[in-house]
């Protein structure tokens, strides 16, 4: 990543990880604060993770500015894998963003109605969502597949464990008809948790594919099945 | 279209861009046209082009890159024996054209030259008219009557996409016409004899970027008649036109592929750190 006979490509490069590296950091701490606003029941709190999503996006914004600036030199071999792995990674972790920020407008519908007991099991799958976008971040920044292999192989853990939260919440809702609503946010927030292991799963190939070249990676393991379940 | 058939066309949709994929990475079953064998080439005592082994598919582009000095122009030179023309300098090892060795110093040198043509740096126009620029060379090999003469340089123009600019002044000298004119001129003198291989030795680092840009659209359109070769300093012009990239440096030949591969994701961390900008 140095050593360009151009000293400012060199740069260039280096500015646009440390954007990425800081967009990845944010997006993680917007995960874990969504997550508190939950377990608290805090709307002000929830109401500024909200607003922060602002600043991850216009970062994601930067990174594309200074991805066509890189462009402009026209990347080559690994310089252009460091490009397309940047755009795709950015766009990653803004979703990742998003899907925070909308934990955290759900947990405001949440707190309209009497607390809950079934908000462990999110926590839970929150913070191995959490563990998996640092970790991948991690592998990102020290171009380590072996451990962006291990993140992407993890992912099959939090789909067991959505599947687990999902069946939880249905027979909560069967139950008892008034937690149909606050079950509804639940699950939907627990899909984005799922969600947000896929996006950790993409970085991590996107990883594999800065340092390989290759696209491909060994088959994984997938055990969301939310889709085909019923209670 | 039931569900199952959809399901169906969509896998074999998947597996054809699967094999897209892997055709414009893995060579192709192009015919071999030139191959070098053990080639070795000196410049009196300096060994220039060091143990090289080269096959270069029939109809395709393959561009050669390198650091200046690495011994691409004088691979280039081997392939067409012009180095023979000057003392002193040796190849050894085999240049197949065809399967025959042209540095065999029986293979005749009318024929190679009929055979493989070559376009240098600098557009060089003979100091006559445009058409005998092309009817020169034509002349040298062929007795043609004056018609056929006259549609055989019309072909070549047209081939080196000259022909619309150059057709109202036949009779006026090669060297009133533009660098980028000039140096199609130089590509119509050489497609006039019907060779099989072109040769081009950095044919556009004199031009400016659209006269380029109309060399590279050219390079595309001869590559369905001739097997070309292109020596270049300029990566990205390597990357857009040819199909194989091969890379020299210090006389020996690092890495050869298909250009797809090379410049994503070389083997040779040479390789990588000469196309990224990082040393030549």
């Amino acid at each position: 990543m140095n050593n360009h006979i151009v000293k400012s490509y060199d740069d260039e490069q280096r500015v646009l990880l440390d954007e990425l590296i800081r967009m990845g950091h944010m997006s993680v701490a917007q995960l874990e604060a969504a997550l508190d606003v939950v377990e608290r029941r805090d709307d002000k709190a929830a109401e500024r993770v909200i607003g922060n999503d602002d600043a991850i996006d216009a970062l994601e914004q930067q990174v594309n500015h200074d991805v066509i600036r890189l462009i402009r030199r026209g990347p080559l071999a690994g310089d252009l894998r460091v490009i397309l792995a940047a755009l795709r990674v950015a766009s990653d972790i803004e979703r990742i963003g998003d899907l925070a920020a909308n934990i955290a407008k759900r947990s405001m519908a949440l707190n309209l109605a009497p607390p809950l007991p079934h908000t462990r099991g999110l926590d839970a799958l929150g913070r191995m969502a959490a563990r998996q976008v640092r970790e991948v971040l991690e592998a990102y920044v020290q171009r380590d597949g072996e451990a962006a292999l291990r993140v992407r192989a993890s992912d099959a853990e939090l789909d067991t464990l959505y599947t687990g939260l999902f069946r939880e919440l249905l027979t909560y809702m069967m139950e008892d008809a008034r937690a149909i609503t606050p079950c509804t946010h639940l699950l939907f927030m627990a899909k984005n948790l799922e969600r947000i292991g896929d996006h950790a799963t993409n970085i991590a190939e996107n990883v594999w594919f800065l340092i390989h070249g290759e696209e491909l990676m060994p088959p994984r393991d997938k055990r969301d099945e939310s889709s085909t379940t019923v209670v | 279209m039931t569900h199952l058939t959809r399901i169906d066309a969509m896998n074999d949709a998947r597996l054809a861009v699967a094999a897209s994929v892997r055709d414009a990475i893995l060579p192709t079953d192009a015919p071999v046209k030139i191959a070098a064998r053990d080639l070795n080439f000196w410049y009196d005592r300096f060994h220039a082009v060091k143990h090289i082994n080269l096959e270069v598919p029939e109809k395709r582009v393959t561009a050669l890159i390198g650091p200046s000095g690495c011994g691409k122009s004088t691979l280039l030179r081997v392939f067409n024996r012009i180095y023979a023309l000057y003392p002193k300098l040796e190849a050894k090892g085999e240049v197949l054209l065809d399967g025959e060795n042209i540095l065999d110093p029986k293979y005749p040198m009318n024929r190679l030259r009929s055979k493989v043509g070559m376009v240098f740096q600098k557009p060089v126009p003979f100091p006559m008219t445009i058409y005998e620029n092309v009817a020169y060379g034509i002349r040298h090999h062929e007795k043609l009557n004056k018609a056929d003469l006259d549609a055989r340089v019309e072909l070549a123009l047209r081939q080196a996409a000259l022909w619309d600019e150059v057709k109202d002044k036949l009779k006026e000298s090669g060297l009133g016409l533009s660098g980028g004119q000039q140096q199609r001129l130089c590509i119509a003198r050489a497609v006039a004899l019907k060779p099989d291989v072109l040769l081009l030795d950095e044919p556009t680092s004199a031009l400016d970027p659209i006269s380029t840009s109309r060399i590279e659209q050219l390079v595309e359109e001869l590559k369905r008649d001739f097997t070309i070769m292109i020596v270049t300093h300029n990566m990205q012009q390597a990357a857009r036109v040819s199909d194989y990239t091969a890379f020299m440096y210090l006389g020996d030949l690092v890495e050869h592929g298909a250009t797809e591969q090379i410049f994503s994701n070389p083997v040779k961390q040479q390789t990588e750190d000469y196309i990224t900008g990082r040393f030549g």
